[in-house]
């Protein structure tokens, strides 16, 4: 029988309000077994841990109860301090008395009554712990960048710069992502390009950072300090090691119809393309959907151009299996699509664009080479109309439900921009609230409003109807006036929705990491992990994560290399002791374990037992405890009851069941 | 023993959790203070396929009146493939329960994400009313435990 | 005699509308064909109802300038349906007034000949006996 102290949290008047906690010790007191109980303002703090050392020392203690927060919150915590009071830490059970018992009900004898059944629950597990020691596993000194923007290339670069080797995977032919698309960037209206470029060279340059383009991540498996992952290569149709670089192919390719992707398909590129001039590697791309050659077997003409002789038509996708102690999602985001707005007119005319397209439109590599101009008839703008909050919180099936952030300060941005350039342009936002927390924000959004004359005006707009003279209708309310507005604009630009890039959920699968219902990737706590996903050695990097701007996302990205250098740091992992093992009296060797074990973890071997006296050899399930990570599936396959898991071992949970029942 | 009408009637409800999702998804609820009866009592397991049947057999055996299995959703187990191997043994596992008495509104498998806090509180609410409208189990209970 | 918080309650109940989700972005109003006409405008049929100042919307042109054409209803990013809020309060006028329907006989004394015609079919619709 266990010595078991019971500490019953109060956590301020969390937990106290509406459980009685008094109550609730007293009659745990009681509980056969317990040999302590006491409750405590904050169990947590360090008066509480040096409570729970105490009464380890004066009453021998073996097992111990916290009834406090969720596991998930302070388990480490607690198991920590009986750690230091020489007490194995898995002989402490936490009965989580505020997520699921006092911040859910609001009765006091319910919840007390509740609180004192999860606590006996806590005991009748805690009579059942035995110590467990953590084993080891190495730690693979790799990290895998999945994405190739902003944030991928500075998560890169801090990790790189710590001495460790860095893979990027980036899915398009060039890195640079999001940022590389935009013109000027907010609140000092630096020249993207001009900050991002020298970024880009470095990573390029970088000698612990491998760059793979134009690849994707296939596989995962493994888990943290061991993953084991997949790339696929895909065909580029050019050798990356002769090509120069010279450019001949593109400009000699007869097919110069498709969309170009960088442009956000306001112009056409050629099938052998680089995304941008910039662009890292500097080596183009066949798009094979686009290719004469591909397509109708003849052409070959970049073949013919090419002085390097880089063109490979035979080109074939390759896998690059490489082995990472970490990985970094980065995965950036997209523009929703605006199918579903036929107010604005979007898919009508092409006068009416998104901020996006506008940045292109404004940037000197763009498609009208940087002169603001309408898409329809090259003619210059007089009146340009901005709606704020384009499919952002919504709260019906068509838009987001959350805030896209980045919106009002690009808005500011571009009409500021607009209105030094072109003064003569009258640039009128219409906008439901201006958000602008920063540093130097809020004082942005002023100057476009005090010093560059920008109009806005708190109202949204209702439609936006293309008129026969080819300018376009707009009907807004003006809410502070208390008018309905109809005016006529030459172009509309809508501050569209962000939405998390759509691969990032099948990379989510892969990983095991979870993902909220808006495919934002979650973190492993809100407010104190923000940069960690809840599987182990998955870190996040940028809006993967939740929208942020450009300041953000870099220092996100150096939080999430700090915990990934936190982790290649280490030599040897302590690994979850929670692992199944084999009762090798029990078990009879017919492999159903091993056939549903997800890890590999599980082999045979042919070893002598001495069953009740009669010694014979017998094929026995082995785990191998550093691939294991207790899951639990072999324990429930097993006809014969030999595997368990331990800290969930049958009797332990049966014990919990019981408990609960009784 | 006296006869316990629906008002009175407060069912006893396991429900087991697996620790990456459904655990936080309550965690959730919990933090967003989402309410649910608390009838419900959590058991915390590392993945749904942690779940034996005989955890549940023992449940129905031990008086409880529903058990709610819940889990990531399918193909986001942090365990890959977890909760499919749960799906299959509990639609056996539910069946058999149904053909011995125990009706198939007493037992459910739920997917919950660690950010469906509403989710969570929203299917125990459900199971909760689907439970007290079923009434108490009296299939599979010892009668050695029942004084 | 009903109270406004009262009133303000059938309101919600007969609409199946909650305020509290408006997010006072104006997109009803800007959307509104008729806005021109009323004197208390879409997005405020919403602050009205929940202020529980029923008595100023009922007392209202704009009740009977809608035109229910539920372009805000359609476009309102909130889900918040101010058309229904319309909607709601001439019904709730109708029922106070009891059993005041239109005999076809006065209709013609009534028509003005800009009334839109759809709001004359669903007037006719409210108003036969």
């Amino acid at each position: 029988m266990q010595r078991i102290g019971v500490f019953v949290c109060h956590c301020g008047s969390n937990i106290a309000a509406t459980v009685d906690v008094e109550k609730v010790v007293e009659i745990i007191r009681q509980e056969p077994g317990v040999v302590h109980a006491e409750d405590y303002q904050y169990m947590c703090s360090e008066v509480g841990q040096a409570k729970i050392a105490d009464a380890i020392h004066e009453k021998g203690l073996t097992g111990i109860v916290v009834c406090s927060c969720s596991p998930r919150m302070h388990e480490t915590t607690f198991r920590k301090a009986a750690e230091r009071a020489g007490l194995n830490p898995y002989m402490v059970e936490i009965a989580n008395i505020r997520e699921h018992c006092s911040w859910i009900h609001k009765d006091v004898e319910e919840a007390t009554k509740k609180a004192v059944i999860l606590a006996r629950a806590a005991i009748a597990k805690v009579n059942l712990n035995a110590p467990l020691k953590p084993g080891e596993s190495r730690v693979t000194k790799r990290a895998l960048i999945i994405g190739g923007g902003i944030a991928g290339i500075q998560t890169a670069l801090d990790i790189a710069d710590a001495g460790y080797e860095v893979d990027i995977v980036e899915k398009t032919p060039s890195i640079g992502g999001r940022m590389s698309q935009l013109d000027k960037t907010f609140p000092t209206l630096d020249c993207s390009a001009c900050i991002l470029t020298p970024k880009m060279v470095e990573a390029s340059a970088h000698e612990k950072i491998t760059i793979y383009t134009y690849s994707e991540v296939e596989k995962v498996t493994g888990f943290v300090g061991d993953f084991t992952v997949d790339i696929r290569k895909k065909a580029r149709s050019v050798d990356m090691d002769k090509c120069t670089g010279c450019g001949v192919c593109q400009e000699k390719c007869p097919s110069k119809k498709a969309p170009s992707e960088f442009n956000r398909g306001l112009s056409n590129r050629s099938a052998i393309y680089t995304p941008f001039a910039q662009a890292i590697p500097n080596v183009p791309v066949i798009d094979r959907e686009h290719c004469l050659k591909f397509q109708k077997g003849k052409c070959g003409v970049c073949a013919k151009v090419c002085q390097a002789g880089a063109i490979d038509y035979e080109q074939k996708d390759e896998i690059v299996t490489e082995k990472y102690g970490a990985i970094v999602v980065a995965t950036g985001f997209d523009v929703i699509k605006l199918d579903n707005y036929d107010e604005y007119a979007y898919s009508q005319s092409k006068d009416v664009i998104t901020s996006l397209e506008l940045e292109r439109i404004m940037n000197a590599a763009g498609p009208t080479k940087g002169h603001l101009e309408r898409l329809s008839d090259g003619k210059a703008p007089r009146e340009m109309v901005f709606i704020q909050c384009v499919g952002s919180r919504c709260a019906d099936d068509r838009g987001k439900s959350y805030c896209s952030k980045i919106c009002c300060m690009y808005t500011a941005k571009h009409a500021m921009l607009i209105r030094d350039k072109y003064p003569d342009v009258n640039v009128t936002v219409f906008y439901i609230d201006v958000r602008t927390p920063g540093k130097n924000f809020d004082e942005f959004y002023r100057r476009a409003v005090e010093d560059f004359g920008v109009n806005y005006i708190k109202g949204q707009v209702g439609k936006v109807a293309p008129q026969p003279n080819g300018r376009l209708l707009v009907q807004a309310s003006d809410l502070l006036d208390n008018r309905q507005i109809k005016m006529e604009a030459d172009m509309v630009v809508l501050a569209a929705a962000i939405e998390p890039n759509p691969d990032v959920r099948k990379i989510a699968t892969m990983l095991t990491a979870s993902i909220d219902t808006n495919n934002f990737l979650t973190e492993a706590h809100a407010k104190l992990r923000p940069v960690e996903s809840p599987t182990a050695g998955v870190f996040l990097s940028g809006v993967c994560q939740g929208p942020k701007d450009i300041p953000e996302t870099v220092a996100q990205a150096g939080a999430a290399a700090v915990k990934a250098i936190g982790l290649l740091a280490k030599d040897k992992l302590l690994t979850n002791p929670c692992t199944a093992h084999s009762d090798e009296l029990l078990c009879n060797g017919c492999s159903t374990c091993a056939n549903v074990c997800p890890y590999g973890a599980i082999t045979y071997e042919v070893r002598q037992v001495n069953d009740h006296g009669i010694r014979e050899d017998r094929r026995l399930a082995v785990v191998n405890e550093a691939l294991c990570q207790g899951c639990g599936a072999c324990t429930v396959a097993c006809p014969s009851g030999a595997m368990d898991l331990k800290g969930f071992s049958n009797r332990q949970i049966l014990a919990e069941v019981d408990a609960i029942c009784q | 023993m006296s006869i316990e009408t629906n008002e009175t009637f407060r069912p006893k409800i396991v429900a087991f959790c697996c620790n990456w999702c459904s655990y936080a998804g309550a965690d959730l609820a919990g933090s967003s203070r989402l309410s649910y009866p608390a009838d419900v009592k959590i058991i915390r397991v590392p993945c749904s396929c942690r779940v034996n049947p005989m955890f549940i057999l023992r449940a129905f055996e031990k008086g409880a009146d529903g058990v709610i299995l819940c889990g990531c959703h399918p193909g986001d187990c942090h365990y890959s493939t977890g909760n499919y191997y749960a799906r299959r043994r509990m639609t056996l596992l539910f069946s058999m329960l149904d053909y011995i008495g125990v009706e198939n509104g007493r037992t459910r498998v739920e997917w919950v994400s660690a950010a469906e806090g509403v989710k969570f509180s929203a299917t125990m609410n459900e199971f909760v009313e689907k439970i007290r409208s079923l009434g108490k189990n009296v299939r599979l209970g010892d009668l050695r435990c029942r004084s | 005699m009903i109270t406004g918080k009262k009133q303000a309650e059938l309101i919600k109940e007969i609409s199946g509308v909650n305020p509290l989700k408006c997010m006072k972005c104006g997109k009803c109003s800007a959307t509104c064909p008729s806005y021109n006409e009323m004197d208390i405008k879409p997005h405020q049929f919403v602050s009205y109802v929940l202020n529980e100042d029923i008595e100023a919307l009922m007392q209202s042109e704009s009740l009977w300038k809608c035109l229910s054409c539920f372009a805000c209803v359609e476009r309102c990013p909130r889900d918040v349906k101010p058309g229904k809020l319309i909607d709601a309060a001439r019904q709730l006028l109708i029922r106070q007034r009891g059993q005041e329907y239109l005999s076809p006989d006065e209709v013609p004394e009534l028509l003005d000949p800009e009334i839109p015609q759809q709001l004359l079919v669903s007037a006719f619709r409210r108003y036969r006996r």
